[in-house]
């Protein structure tokens, strides 16, 4: 796969590559993929990078590096990006309560789309999702892509509390809310599963990358 | 245990030099907000660049020393009143155990550090002591400094009448100003945003709400337009990104700011001035941004960072 790459600075001490701006797998799986290569054989002055949809933020530390060096740095390296192999993804399952006491935009996403609230369950639980990429909260997952019929605008007003464990959707994505947050996007359901703990030891449920199926509970 | 917090009334965390790694789970870096100002007190204390640190803003603090040690404080908005002694920023003391250190608040700036020799050592979490407020861990349980809390601190690297009595000049300071001229580096969304608009942002005034906290820093001036979207599919943001959302009102990202964002970013802040913005004051200071290239921000950064150590006076150097 050959991708149209360009590094952009953020600012003195970050850069992005950007690899596309929507919502592709084929894209996203370019910016992991350059996120693994980066991590395998960092230089002295690299930070971390935070893999979005379409591009991958790169952290420096600019006492160390230059923008200069870092860009070169980075540009060698999306040489290799073309014949990487990624890691077989992860397939995490989520068991669902759809609906009910924390799914209480259920019924209007079903009402929105003029579906049966049994078939808005089906729709969004039939799909292998990716994990396209995390923010917005410790071990949130962005992902996607929702099918068509059940895509659905944001609230125009978020609500200032939505519960952990919440499972929402955005547009064509999804997500599970994995602490008590401020939240815009359609309430749907509720899973008993920890996104993120500190008492393990990898505190996050997710990574960016894995894939992933709700599974309905009755 | 060498430090009591006796009373607050402000918002004291313990912060370090921040969490590396983990913003790809959506976990912010934290860190301190003036990380010129925490450096320097953990340099004036004789520490390492990295140790765990007080944080203090938004009002009074005191503490009580449990036994002799060395304490070095730095930053802005703050006098310094030790045992019956009033005391500027940027100097390191000796004090003894059972005198108290109060931080009266003063309005010319935000935030206050407290080192003391040998670190605060509380236990880290994700690989750092940073208190995390909205995540509720990191420093002591995730929350601000309460009275009757108790410091762990470690053991002081050298001999504390090595470490006392010693100051960091003016001159080695950052350009702190109640109306500074802020560097930043245009982009990487400046697209999103008419010519005008570039024009206005470059040459109005700003001044900073008062919903501002450490997350954000919430700019009030002239409103900028859009061209077109207001938003865009979410990335990554770093500390000091401008963020637009479709108010126009320019939202600054700060040491606690989220790890992705979906606002066009007009522009970021460089890393040498990311102190002197952290520093004004709500509905007081007035700000204007100015254009600079990277290469010129970076050479400011470095020339900031790296003579701080060497700046030191050391106390026969200086007026004590």
């Amino acid at each position: 796969m050959t991708f149209k790459t360009k590094i952009v600075p953020l600012g003195d001490a970050a850069l992005l590559i950007q690899f596309g701006d929507e919502i592709d797998i084929t894209i996203n799986q370019g910016v992991h993929a350059l996120a693994a290569i980066l991590d395998a054989s960092p230089i002295e002055g690299f930070i971390e990078t935070v893999p979005a949809y379409g591009n991958l933020l790169l952290h420096y530390d600019p006492l160390i590096l230059t923008y200069a060096k870092i860009s070169k740095w980075v540009r060698a390296k999306l040489d290799q990006v073309e014949d990487a192999k990624l890691r077989r993804p992860r397939l995490i399952e989520v068991p669902v309560q759809y609906g009910g006491e924390y799914g209480v935009d259920l019924k209007f996403v079903a009402n929105y789309h003029q579906l049966r609230v049994e078939d808005v369950i089906r729709l969004h639980s039939a799909r292998t999702y990716t994990v396209y990429m995390m923010g917005f909260t410790p071990g949130f997952p962005y992902m996607g892509k929702l099918d068509d019929t059940i895509v659905t605008p944001r609230l125009e007003t978020p609500r200032t509390h939505v519960p952990a464990g919440t499972v929402a959707i955005a547009g064509s994505q999804t997500g599970i809310y994995p602490i008590d947050s401020p939240g815009g996007w359609r309430l749907i359901g509720w899973t008993s599963l920890r996104l993120f703990d500190l008492e393990i030891e990898s505190p996050s449920l997710f990574s960016p990358g894995d894939e992933v199926k709700f599974v309905a509970e009755k | 245990m060498s430090l009591e917090v006796i009373e607050v009334n402000g918002l004291a965390t313990i912060q370090d030099s921040g969490r590396k790694g983990w913003r790809r789970f959506g976990v912010p870096k934290s860190g301190p907000m003036d990380l010129f100002a925490f450096r320097a007190a953990n340099a004036l204390a004789g520490n390492p660049s990295n140790f765990g640190v007080v944080e203090i803003g938004l009002g009074q603090i005191t503490f009580r020393a449990l036994q002799d040690c060395v304490i070095a404080v730095a930053g802005s908005g703050y006098k310094l009143a030790i045992y019956l002694w009033e005391f500027s920023l940027w100097n390191s003391f000796f004090v003894r155990g059972g005198w108290t250190i109060r931080f009266n608040k003063m309005d010319d700036g935000m935030w206050a550090y407290l080192a003391i020799a040998g670190g605060v050592q509380t236990r880290p979490v994700l690989g750092s002591r940073s208190t995390y407020l909205r995540g509720a861990f990191g420093g002591i349980k995730g929350r601000p400094l309460q009275a009757g809390d108790r410091l762990p601190t470690g053991k002081p690297l050298h001999a504390l009448e090595q470490l006392a009595a010693r100051t960091l000049p003016i001159e080695a300071r950052p350009s702190y100003s109640d109306h500074p001229i802020i560097d930043i580096i245009l982009g990487p969304q400046t697209k999103y945003f008419s010519d005008q608009s570039i024009e206005t942002f470059l040459s109005s005034e700003y001044s900073i709400s008062l919903t501002s906290d450490r997350m954000g820093y919430r700019l009030e001036g002239p409103a900028l337009t859009h061209r077109s979207k207001t938003e865009l599919l979410s990335e990554g943001i770093t500390f000091g990104a401008i963020q637009v959302p479709a108010s126009g009102q320019p939202i600054v990202m700060m040491a606690d700011c989220p790890t992705t964002g979906g606002y066009p970013k007009i522009a970021a802040v460089t890393s040498a001035d990311l102190s002197l913005l952290a520093q004004c004051v709500p509905n007081k200071s007035k700000i204007r941004f100015r254009e600079t290239t990277i290469a010129k921000a970076r050479k400011k950064y470095c020339k900031l960072m790296n003579s701080l150590e060497s700046s030191i006076l050391q106390p026969e150097q200086s007026e004590w």
